[in-house]
């Protein structure tokens, strides 16, 4: 009598006869569960990168922490709970995956960032061409000027000004992702905002000298 | 409060973001309704929001998201 393989049922038995079915029926779920998790989690990949491409250091970066990010989620896809947030769940995986990449030790020895009061880019703009028309101010500053002066903001804030004011996520949201307490991210984000409008400053004064 | 616009600066931020009370947004918009400097200062935090948000929205290659649902775990 040739043997039988492993898992596969011989006829005759009832116990074997039922588990069979019942495998397979468990199986098709999961796979079905796999592919709808992939599919929700790429249709998101657009909204994750624009946070990613500001989280990471330039789009190269981005581009590799998007892909390490994917694999990674793909392979875990398990450890999702249904019904909960799955792009603050990518973002989760995506700034873990930043961190250690050693972002933070390659990062210069704690400097302690410059921050202006909150009137002070536009005080600057306004005083430099004596601009009249406030909602124009605005218009002053290029593109680069907020790529470049975003990119200067130190990590810690950076962070949560890219999940909060570009990406969208709540404060709640944001302290999760980066697991931090949500009065963390709130004065981060408040320092960090300031922090951007005194680089702004910088760069497009810079330019009009 | 010594300074009503230094206080107004201070409410800046957080009534853009509307985590003030509704006791601490009356008063800020009492402030704004008489203070003109102030009022043109928050529509241009306002803008300067929105712009930044625009202007650091860069597009996803299409040859990421190839290699992204190339990632995908095959069927067996």
């Amino acid at each position: 009598m040739p043997a039988v393989p492993e898992g596969v049922a011989t006829p005759g038995t009832v116990d074997h006869v039922d588990a069979e079915p019942e495998q397979a029926q468990r199986l098709a779920t999961e796979a079905r569960d796999r592919v709808r998790f992939e599919e929700d989690a790429l249709a998101l990949s657009d909204q994750v990168y624009r946070v990613a491409r500001h989280l990471a250091n330039s789009r190269e970066e981005a581009e590799e922490l998007m892909q390490e990010t994917y694999a990674r989620a793909f392979r875990s896809w398990r450890s999702f709970t249904p019904g909960t947030n799955l792009r603050a769940w990518l973002l989760r995986i995506l700034t873990n995956l930043n961190i250690d990449r050693g972002r933070r030790q390659q990062r210069a020895p704690q400097m302690q960032p410059l921050e202006a009061n909150d009137y002070y880019l536009y005080d600057r703009l306004a005083e430099n061409d004596g601009v009249s028309d406030d909602e124009r101010v605005v218009e002053r500053l290029s593109q680069d000027d907020i790529v470049t002066a975003l990119s200067a903001v130190p990590h810690d804030f950076r962070d949560v000004i890219v999940l909060v004011d570009l990406g969208d996520f709540s404060y709640a949201d944001a302290a999760q992702i980066l697991d931090i307490p949500v009065g963390t991210v709130m004065s981060r984000l408040h320092r960090g905002r300031r922090i951007l409008k005194r680089e702004l400053a910088e760069s497009a004064l810079e330019e009009a000298t | 409060m010594n300074d009503p616009c230094a206080h107004c600066e201070e409410m800046m931020q957080p009534y853009l973001d509307h985590a003030l009370t509704d006791e601490e947004m009356a008063a800020a918009e009492r402030h704004l309704s008489e203070c003109e400097p102030c009022r043109r200062r928050y529509r241009f935090e306002e803008s300067l929001r929105v712009y930044v948000r625009t202007a650091a929205a860069e597009q996803m290659r299409p040859e990421l998201r190839e290699k992204l649902a190339a990632l995908r775990i095959p069927l067996e």
